[in-house]
C-alpha cells in the first residue's frame, strides 16, 4: 500500500522541507479525517492560486477531504479554474486533453484494476461545467454508458471562468455572457437526467454550504464507483468574478440558487444501496420495505 | 536487495516470459503466410500488452478487431472499443498512466482526429505504442493508401517508425516496446505501415514460438513518476507554472519540450541494436540511389531490377525510422550519390524535404515520382524518372499498349 510511502526515509527527517513534515505528521492519510475537523489537520488542497471568495475552492477541498482513501486516489481533470487547485493537492492528479478526462479516467481506471486487482485505487474525475458537459460531453456520457468504475464530479459554476467568462451548456437560460451577447438561448443542460439515462448508479446535486452533504456525498459517490458503477456528483460552485457576486455574499449566493434551481437530489440504484449497506455498513440503506426507499 | 528474475515465468496466458533478445533473435522461427492485419494480431500476442483500445477506421479495422480475439483467448488483459480516436487515444493515456502496457491502432482521419493526444503522450512520457496504417486524408474521402499523416506525426515528438513489409512490421512491434519503454526513451512509438499494401496483403512472416512472450512492462522503470499512489504523494507541482506568464513557466515548458526531443535522440543506440540500424543500404557506392520509407522502397527495389536488366546500376536506402531520422547514416550513404531519387506515397514529399534539410548539395535530390490518394506507384514510373535524371530516354510510359 501507498501508506509505507507516506512517511520519511530513515535519516531524511530533519531535512525535509517544513510543508513535507507537516503532512506526514499531520496529514489525513491514513486516518478517518472528516470535515467538521478542518483547521485540526493538514489539508491535502492548502495553497492555491483561486481568486478570493471562490466557492469552487471551498467545494473542492471538502471534497479531498471526503475521499475515503486519499492514499490511494488519484484525481483526473481538464483545463478550467478547479485544476488550478487540483493539481496542487497532495495526490496526483492527471490532466491529459482538453476535455478528455473521462477517457483518461476509463483508461486509468482499467490499467489500476488489472495491476493492483481487487485493492481499491480510486479515480476521481473533477472538471467543470465546460469540460464536462460541451468539450468533454461524448467522452463522459460514454463512459457512462460503459459502465465503467469511477467518480464524475461536475464543478458547475455555470460559466467558462478561466478563459474569462463564456457561456456554457450548463449556464441558465438568458444569462448574458461572453459569446452570449443577447443571452443564452437554450435552456441549462440537464446533465442529472443524462447521468440517470446513462446507468449511473449514484447521482446527487449538492451546494458547498453544507460541508457535511458534501462529505457523505463525495464518500458515497467514491465507494459505489470502486464496484457497483459509475457515479456522478453535479455541484454548484458559482463563480464570483464572472457572475459579480461579493466575495462576502458567496454562501448567500449558494443558499439562494440552492432553494431556487439547485435543490438537493441524491440518486442510488438498489445495487449500490445493497452494496454500501453490506459492503461498509451504510445502516439507511439496510433492506428495508420498498415504499420506505426513495429518491431523497 | 534481493532481486528476482522474471525471465522463464509465466505471464497471464501461460506463455514463457522470454529474454527479448532470445526471443527476437535466437529463438526458432516458423513461417507462416498470413495478411498484414493477421501479422500485428501474433506480434500483439507475443507482446505481454495489457490494455488494448480499438475503434474502427479503415483500413486498420480488422487488426483492431482481431486483437479483440486475443483479448477473448486471455493474451490481453483488457480490451474494449473507444468512441472515437480522440477518446480512444485518451483512454490509452488514462491506462499507461496507471502502469499499463499500451497497444492502439489507428489510421488516416483518425490519426488526425486523435492528433492532440500524441504530443501529449509524448511530453507525459507515455511509451504507448499506436500502429498507424496510413490512408489518404479528407478532402475528398479517400480510404486508399496514402502517407500524408506521417507528416504530421513527424513532429509531435513521439519515435516514428515506417515499415516496408510485414515482417518489418511483426518484428518492430515487439522491438519497438522494448525501445520505447527503455528509462533514458520512455516515449511513445507510432510504427506505420502503408494501408492495404501492408495490411491487406499475404505476406510470408517468420514468427517467434506462440509460447514466448516478452517481459511485462515495469511502469516503475519510467522516468517520471507514475500514477497510481505507489510513490510519495507529495506535491507534485506546487505552482500552476503552466499558467502563468513569466521566465520560470517559458523556461520549463521549453526544457522540458527539449527533453523530450532528447529522450527521442537516445532512443538511436537502442533502435540501432534492435534494429540493426535506422538505415539498410544496398549498392551505395552507385551514382544513383533509390532513398524512401515503407512500400516505396519494395516498388525502388522492383524498379532497380528493371534498370539492372538495362545495364543502369542503381543503390537503395531503406529508412526504418523517421524519428529519430538517420542524419549521420544518410550523410555517410548518400555521399557518392550524383542522383538521388525519392519515391513517395503522399503529394507533399515530406521524405525528399527531409532528406534535402539534411545532405549537402540538395539538388541532387529529385523529389518524385510521387503517387497520392489511393494511387500505386509502377516501378517503371521510378525508371522514367531515374533515366530522366542521367539523361537516358525511356519510353513515354502514357504511350504504352496504344
Amino acid at each position: 500500500m501507498s501508506l509505507d510511502y507516506v512517511k520519511f526515509s530513515p535519516g531524511f527527517e530533519a531535512y525535509m522541507p517544513k510543508e513535507y513534515r507537516d503532512m506526514v505528521e499531520h496529514g489525513p492519510f491514513g486516518k478517518k479525517t472528516t470535515v467538521s475537523q478542518m483547521g485540526s489537520f493538514k489539508e491535502i488542497l492548502e495553497e492555491h492560486p483561486m481568486c478570493a471568495g471562490c466557492a469552487m475552492t471551498l467545494f473542492i477541498r471538502l471534497a479531498i477531504i471526503a475521499f475515503p482513501n486519499p492514499e490511494d486516489t488519484i484525481t483526473v481533470g481538464t483545463a478550467g479554474c478547479g485544476r488550478l487547485a487540483i493539481s496542487q493537492a497532495a495526490i496526483p492528479f492527471v490532466y491529459g486533453n482538453y476535455g478528455d478526462q473521462n477517457g483518461v479516467a476509463s483508461g486509468l481506471s482499467r490499467g489500476l484494476r488489472i495491476r493492483f486487482g481487487d485493492q481499491p485505487k480510486d479515480v476521481v474525475v473533477m472538471a467543470g461545467d465546460g469540460g464536462t458537459a460541451d468539450i468533454g460531453f461524448q467522452q463522459v456520457l460514454h463512459s457512462w454508458f460503459r459502465k465503467e468504475r469511477f467518480t464524475t464530479i461536475m464543478l458547475d459554476n455555470e460559466v467558462y471562468g478561466n478563459t474569462g467568462g463564456q457561456e456554457s451548456g450548463m449556464t441558465t437560460r438568458g444569462a448574458v455572457l461572453k459569446m452570449a451577447p443577447l443571452g443564452k438561448k437554450f435552456e441549462k443542460m440537464d446533465m442529472v437526467a443524462m447521468a440517470k439515462i446513462a446507468g449511473c448508479a449514484y447521482i446527487a446535486t449538492v451546494v458547498p454550504n453544507n460541508p457535511r452533504r458534501v462529505e457523505s456525498c463525495i464518500k458515497k459517490a467514491v465507494l459505489i464507483a470502486r464496484e457497483v458503477g459509475p457515479t456522478y456528483i453535479q455541484a454548484y460552485t458559482s463563480c464570483n468574478i464572472e457572475y459579480a457576486i461579493p466575495t462576502d455574499q458567496v454562501m448567500a449566493d449558494a443558499k439562494t440558487v440552492e432553494d431556487d434551481r439547485y435543490k438537493f437530489a441524491e440518486y442510488v440504484s438498489d445495487e449500490a444501496r445493497e452494496y454500501l449497506a453490506a459492503r461498509y455498513g451504510y445502516k439507511e440503506f439496510n433492506r428495508k420495505p420498498v415504499a420506505a426507499i426513495g429518491t431523497t | 536487495m534481493e532481486t528476482v528474475s522474471i525471465i522463464g515465468t509465466k505471464n497471464r496466458k501461460g506463455q514463457v516470459i522470454t529474454d527479448p533478445r532470445v526471443m527476437m533473435n535466437e529463438a526458432p522461427r516458423t513461417a507462416s503466410f498470413f495478411t498484414g492485419s493477421e501479422v500485428i494480431k501474433e506480434a500483439v500476442r507475443r507482446a505481454n500488452v495489457d490494455i488494448m483500445v480499438a475503434y474502427p477506421i479503415t483500413p486498420q479495422s480488422e487488426a483492431a478487431a482481431l486483437c479483440g480475439e486475443l483479448f477473448a483467448e486471455g493474451y490481453i488483459g483488457d480490451y474494449f472499443r473507444g468512441e472515437s480516436e480522440f477518446a480512444v487515444m485518451s483512454q490509452c493515456a488514462g491506462s499507461a498512466f496507471g502502469g499499463a502496457r499500451v497497444f492502439t491502432t489507428t489510421a488516416g482521419p483518425g490519426t488526425m482526429r486523435a492528433m492532440e493526444n500524441f504530443p501529449m503522450w509524448a511530453g507525459a512520457r507515455l511509451p504507448i505504442q499506436c500502429i498507424v496504417t496510413c490512408r489518404g486524408i479528407n478532402s475528398p474521402l479517400s480510404i486508399q493508401p496514402d502517407t500524408i499523416e506521417i507528416a504530421y506525426l513527424m513532429n509531435t515528438g513521439m519515435l516514428v517508425w515506417h515499415a516496408e513489409t510485414a515482417q518489418d512490421f511483426y518484428d518492430w512491434i515487439l522491438k519497438g516496446y522494448m525501445v520505447s519503454e527503455e528509462p533514458d526513451v520512455h516515449l511513445p512509438l507510432a510504427l506505420c505501415c502503408d494501408g492495404f499494401f501492408v495490411t491487406h496483403t499475404k505476406d510470408t512472416v517468420d514468427l517467434t514460438p506462440t509460447d514466448m512472450c516478452l517481459p511485462p512492462y515495469d511502469p516503475y522503470r519510467s522516468p517520471v513518476p507514475c500514477m497510481d499512489m505507489e510513490c510519495p504523494p507529495v506535491r507534485m507541482m506546487r505552482d500552476p507554472f503552466v499558467m502563468k506568464s513569466n521566465y520560470i513557466s517559458y523556461a520549463t515548458h521549453a526544457s522540458w519540450q527539449q527533453e523530450i526531443w532528447a529522450a527521442g535522440e537516445r532512443s538511436r543506440k537502442h533502435t540501432i541494436a534492435w534494429l540493426d540500424g535506422l538505415i539498410d543500404t544496398e549498392n551505395i557506392d552507385a551514382e544513383v540511389l533509390i532513398v524512401t520509407s515503407g512500400t516505396a522502397v519494395s516498388q525502388g527495389r522492383e524498379a532497380i531490377r528493371l534498370l539492372a536488366d538495362e545495364g543502369i546500376r542503381v543503390g537503395l536506402v531503406k529508412i526504418k525510422t523517421l524519428r529519430p531520422w538517420p542524419e549521420e547514416e544518410l550523410l555517410e550513404a548518400t555521399k557518392h550519390a550524383k542522383h538521388i531519387i525519392v519515391p513517395e506515397f503522399n503529394v507533399i514529399g515530406w521524405m525528399a524535404r527531409e532528406i534535402k534539410a539534411t545532405i549537402p548539395r540538395p539538388e541532387r535530390v529529385i523529389a518524385g515520382p510521387r503517387v497520392c490518394g489511393g494511387m500505386t506507384m509502377p516501378p517503371e514510373i521510378i525508371v522514367e524518372e531515374i533515366k530522366k535524371a542521367i539523361g537516358v530516354r525511356s519510353e513515354v510510359l502514357a504511350g504504352r499498349g496504344s
